[in-house]
């Protein structure tokens, strides 16, 4: 919200410099974002009469203009369609600091000759000045303003840019603002006196109001003014509506908003004499009624709308725009002016089946008062006796359903000091909450104060709320820094499932990094495209939950698994790095279960891809391969106590019969495997991908550390190298499996896979270094020569292996 | 024989030039000169003869023993490693050939964030817990003071799941504070706790806004706990994470489920104060949000605001990153693209 420094003041003694003002504001709750200057840089800028204008000799559209500076008068050449003789203008001097209206930067006026004829000067248009934007001619300015004032001492300001919180909705006026600085420097809040004669017939004879739906409007205030001259308003209104952005348009709409902006409270103005019946009825719209706003376009209304009606139809949607049929015009002759206060809600409800918001709509929405409609409803209605004249009606329309009683908050210095561990004096605490409009009675059982509620306090509701009012402007900095000395609470064990599964993510984030793989996160909301991307067969089959508004189509499912995040980070990422790519997130996945919340599951996912090693004078260039992938998977299981069979796995994502189910005491807890060239083609992937997966909720329940410990052995070992030829379908793990059935066999380790041309087709190699030891003796060589013996049979009877030569 | 003992001495000695390493002289010593060499069983045998043959002879094998000794002690010594190769030695390397390379894996900045972020917190006392990402309405926003129709609900840019239920209407949670309710519906006085996690808005991305950021919640209850607390607790914080030189500032502010509210702000890393593009010209860089816990907050989770209070903060993740390395666009952090996170 921008508010002008110049208007506090007409309410409020401001002493303090703005930056001052600003950081004062801005620590007790109001933040200011930004300063404007207004006229900081019109040093050689003055007021001026337009005394004489002659045609250009030597120009058909200019013309020679004599402007009197008071101390003197100046020549200029003039091309603005609008100067005329006796206008006040601003006039800027050789040496002024204007702006360029092309280009938008400074630029320093210079002595300049237009067609043969030297100008002393300028003078300038509202974009030149930087007030506003426009530039179609110069500004003018009203007659009263003595010639020869500088225009900063005339026009000049100081614009803060406030950032008002939801909750001071009282903080969108001029008033409300001032009566904020009051407070913080300690000065009186003078309001205007609101009184004027009231010459006309009792308003309850001209007019009545009619709430239908009181739950939607609890206060409607009219007042009536008959007789009144539409004009354009005098330049001080149309300068303050101007400094906020609005265009002036009428005295009668001006003084509404003018009202409007210096209380926080919307006001509109109907044409009287268009107001059939002398009616006005609040109800809620008809089913498809239908309305023309002032902004010319036709609506149609639903009864969750509220309308300001006269007998027959809708002439405005209430505290959101006027209807067009009841407009004030230049024929208007007398007016019925509405402060009234609306539902939130409803407000809300209206402007978002509308598309509508007005300057009224955005306070409305805030949650107004219902105490506020009826002081500027007075302000306003003695504004425009004097600037648009007429009578007004005796008394005031003000029919008030939801009336509630002011509330009352009990406060101690004791719970100032229990909150804010501040010790306050209950005079001080008098004086600030005083200063805010406050009503404090003492006296209530010795140090307990009881505080009235203004009704502009609306967020006012509890002694918490009396703390906070106490302590800001009193300021947060006198707060004493103490620390916590309350007792800790009892410490949960390490092996709760919550910390085992923390716990065990640190433990892979560390495994992980240390083995070269770089962590990413990704978003959890992905696009239905990914999610049908990680199949072959571009199906989806587990469920996903849906956003219902989603802000792209790139952001609509929540992930029910980490893949398609780790697979098109890699495929962005392949577009740039050569070197190999090892990535891993650990994350939620979100799987529906109906309407309750979904399970939230922490996974790991990892993909691989490209030359094992970087790019060096001494390694291979070979390919991240299964094997990569699964020696990961090992030696995670390995630090974490575990140890791992792999199936042969069937998940989708994977290429068939190049992928593995990764077992943990007979529980499928994850997968890897190289991923289904569909897919990776399907995520414009290049090389070979695998790809683990890992639940770490089944994971970390299965972690005991509870594996006793095996003393170091004692006595000697014995490693022996066995060639075995065995047929293609046989799978090494069957080999090793008879192997380590054998106690004395403590260490298996497979050296070599040959297939070729030295062996019979059909038929594969293992070579297998196999360790012999005995917890309890040393072996001796018969001894080993005999086990190995036995497992050759075993082997070659359940395997068909033989020794190869 | 004494021929014997020439023999031995003369074969030790050609042995001995052969010898090439340490173990091998270890092999050569144990052969010649240990308990079962024939060296040794020949000094045994002396003693069976007679008392001027031992001495002759005796005298004789002590001596080949001895010159055997100092060949050893000779041999040692040259077979020992010279103290510096010689410049054409082919074991010199060139060590300013690169080493090999080992592929670098690191944490995501935010996680490196988060850890340090918890670590100070969990040095205070504070507990680590976590909570859903897809949360009801009434733990987001009504248990928080924010029923529906709240203009506090136009902070918070909402994805929904299931649109316009109420307080069952699942919803992405806009801020980690869903967990001050949880945990205190839970637990009793005295609690401390942090909750990290990530939030989620409605909201078109640009530098300076993303649809999905990480959050550190804050919660501290018991009785006689306060504003002053909050300072106190904050201020370390901000001064471990950005170094005790570092101003930090408490102002009012609002936030609907803590009263009194307060921002927390540190002087501005780039400009020191003075006003820069990065502060909005204000000196000041907004941190956190806090305040003491509404006493309608309290009274919801049936712990009495008559007895006990509390401080609340949120603190956003990414924030600390981009002003500690200047990054000018929050988009980066999950955008994963390698030659960002590589700098981590």
């Amino acid at each position: 919200m921008k508010i002008s420094l110049k208007w506090l003041k007409d309410y409020v003694d401001i002493s303090l410099a703005p930056q001052e003002l600003a950081e004062r504001l801005t620590m007790a709750g109001l933040e200011v974002k930004g300063i404007q200057t207004i006229g900081g840089t019109w040093d050689n800028v003055v007021i001026g009469e337009v005394i004489a204008l002659n045609p250009h000799p030597n120009a058909d559209r200019l013309k020679l203009a004599i402007v009197d500076l008071g101390t003197e008068q100046v020549s200029t050449v003039c091309g603005a369609p609008n100067i005329g003789l006796g206008q006040r203008v601003t006039f800027a001097r050789i040496g002024a600091r204007l702006i360029d209206p092309h280009t938008g930067g400074i630029t320093v006026l210079k002595p300049t000759e237009i067609r043969g004829i030297v100008s002393e000067g300028m003078v300038c248009s509202e974009r030149e000045l930087g007030i506003s934007d426009r530039h179609e001619g110069i500004l003018v300015l009203s007659p009263e303003v003595p010639v020869g004032t500088p225009l900063s001492a005339y026009l000049g300001d100081v614009i803060f840019d406030l950032d008002v919180t939801p909750n001071r909705p009282d903080c969108l006026s001029v008033i409300g603002i001032a009566r904020e600085i009051a407070a913080l420097t300690n000065e009186p809040l003078n309001l205007f006196p609101n009184q004027y004669v009231e010459l006309e017939d009792s308003i309850d004879s001209l007019a009545t109001v009619n709430i239908v739906d009181s739950d939607l409007c609890p206060r409607y205030c009219a007042s009536l003014i008959t007789g009144i001259k539409i004009t354009s308003s005098p330049s001080w209104l149309q300068q303050r509506l101007n400094s906020y952005g609005m265009r002036p348009i009428n005295n009668v709409v001006d003084v509404t908003n003018y009202v409007m902006l210096e209380y926080g409270q919307p006001l509109h103005a109907f044409d009287y004499h268009k107001l059939k019946d002398r009616r006005i009825i609040v109800r809620r719209a008809g089913r498809s009624e239908t309305i023309t706003t002032l902004d010319g376009s036709k609506r149609t209304l639903n009864p969750d709308i509220l309308v300001i009606a006269d007998r027959e139809e809708a002439i405005a949607v209430a505290g959101i725009m006027g209807g067009l049929d009841s407009e004030v015009t230049d024929k208007t002759e007398a007016i019925l002016l509405e402060s009234a206060n609306f539902n939130q809600a409803t407000i809300q409800r209206g402007c978002s089946y509308l598309q509508v918001q007005s300057e009224a709509s955005i306070r409305f929405d805030k949650g107004l008062n219902t105490e506020l409609p009826l002081v500027p409803l007075k302000r306003a209605t003695q504004i425009l006796l004097e600037l648009a004249g007429g009578r007004a009606a005796k008394s005031i329309i003000d029919v008030y359903p939801g009336k509630s009683e002011p509330k009352t908050v009990l406060l101690s210095a004791g719970e100032v000091k229990r909150l804010s561990g501040l010790k306050i004096k209950i005079n001080g605490i008098l004086k600030v909450l005083k200063s805010l409009g406050f009503e404090c009675q003492e006296g209530y059982s010795g140090s307990q104060i009881s505080v009235s509620v203004p009704y502009w306090r609306s967020d006012v509701k509890c002694s918490a709320d009396l703390v906070e009012e106490v302590i800001r402007v009193i300021g947060y900095e006198r707060i004493p820094i103490t620390r916590l000395s309350s007792p800790l609470p009892q410490q949960k064990s390490k092996l709760s499932p919550p910390a085992k599964q923390s716990n065990l993510k640190e433990k892979l984030q560390n495994i992980l990094t240390g083995f070269g793989f770089q962590e990413i996160l990704t978003y959890s909301l992905v696009s239905l495209e990914k999610l049908q991307r990680l199949s072959p067969k571009t199906e989806l089959k587990a469920p996903v939950l849906k956003v219902a508004n989603p802000m792209t189509r790139e952001q609509e499912y929540l992930r029910n698994s980490l893949r398609a995040g780790l697979l098109a980070t890699l495929a962005h990422n392949q577009k740039f790095e050569q070197a190999g790519i090892r990535l891993f997130e650990i994350g939620k996945v979100f799987l529906p279960l109906g309407k309750d919340l979904p399970e939230e599951k922490e996974m790991l996912c990892a993909v691989l891809s490209g030359p094992r090693a970087e790019l060096s004078w001494q390694t291979k260039n070979d390919l991240l391969d299964f094997f990569d992938a699964k020696g990961i998977v090992e030696r995670i299981l390995n630090q974490l106590g575990l140890k791992a069979n792999f199936n042969i796995g069937d998940d989708e994502i994977l290429f068939s019969g190049r992928g593995a189910d990764i077992i943990v005491n007979d529980d499928k807890v994850g997968t890897v495997g190289e991923v289904h060239p569909r897919v990776a083609q399907a995520f414009e992937l290049s090389n070979t991908i695998c790809l683990i997966e890992i639940d770490l909720v089944k994971l970390s329940s299965m972690i005991t550390w509870t594996e006793e410990y095996q003393s170091i052995p004692r006595f000697p070992s014995v490693a022996r190298d066995i060639a075995l030829l065995v047929d293609e379908q046989v799978v090494y793990q069957t080999v090793e499996n008879i192997i380590r059935s054998f106690p004395l066999a403590t260490k298996v380790t497979l050296f070599d896979l040959y297939r070729g041309k030295q062996i019979a087709e059909g038929k594969k190699s293992f070579a297998i270094r196999i360790v012999y030891q005995s917890p309890s003796r040393t072996l001796t060589d018969e001894e080993v020569d005999q086990t190995q013996e036995q497992m050759l049979a075993r082997l070659h009877q359940e395997l068909g292996a033989t020794l190869r030569d | 024989m004494l021929e014997q003992l020439k023999d031995l001495h003369t074969q030790a000695l050609e042995e001995l030039n052969k010898v090439e390493n340490p173990r091998e002289l270890e092999l050569w010593r144990i052969r010649h000169l240990g308990k079962k060499s024939s060296l040794t069983r020949v000094l045994r045998s002396l003693a069976a003869l007679p008392l001027e043959e031992r001495r002759k002879k005796g005298a004789q094998a002590n001596e080949i023993k001895k010159s055997l000794e100092s060949s050893l002690e000779e041999k040692e010594k040259s077979l020992q490693e010279p103290l510096s190769p010689s410049p054409m030695d082919p074991r010199r390397l060139d060590v300013t050939l690169p080493g090999r390379p080992i592929p670098a894996g690191r944490l995501h900045p935010t996680v490196q964030i988060l850890n340090e972020i918890c670590d100070i917190f969990k040095n205070m006392g504070f507990q680590v817990i976590e909570g859903p990402d897809v949360e009801w309405d009434y733990y987001n926003f009504e248990a928080l003071n924010i029923p529906q129709h709240h203009p506090a609900r136009d902070m918070f840019a909402t994805l929904w799941i299931d649109a316009g239920m109420g307080g069952k209407a699942r919803l992405l949670r806009t801020h980690t504070s869903p967990m001050q309710i949880r945990l205190m519906e839970r637990e009793r006085p005295p609690i401390r706790a942090i909750v990290p996690g990530r939030a989620y808005r409605y909201e078109a991305t640009d530098a300076t806004h993303e649809s999905m950021f990480y959050q550190v919640e804050g919660l501290a209850v018991d009785k006689g706990i306060t504003m002053g607390d909050l300072k106190g607790t904050l201020f370390d914080f901000c001064q471990c994470l950005f170094g005790e030189e570092r101003k930090v500032r408490f102002r009012c502010d609002y936030f609907p489920f803590v009263e009194p509210g307060v921002e927390v702000a540190i002087g501005c890393s780039a400009c020191d104060g003075a006003g820069c593009r990065l502060c909005s010209y204000s000196g000041w860089l907004e941190i956190l949000g806090a305040g003491m816990v509404h006493p309608d907050v309290l009274t919801r989770v049936n712990i009495d605001p008559k007895i006990y209070s509390g401080f609340a903060f949120g603190l956003g993740v990414e924030r600390i990153p981009m002003l500690r390395y200047g990054i000018d666009d929050i988009r980066y952090f999950y955008n994963n693209d390698l030659r960002f996170l590589k700098q981590f």
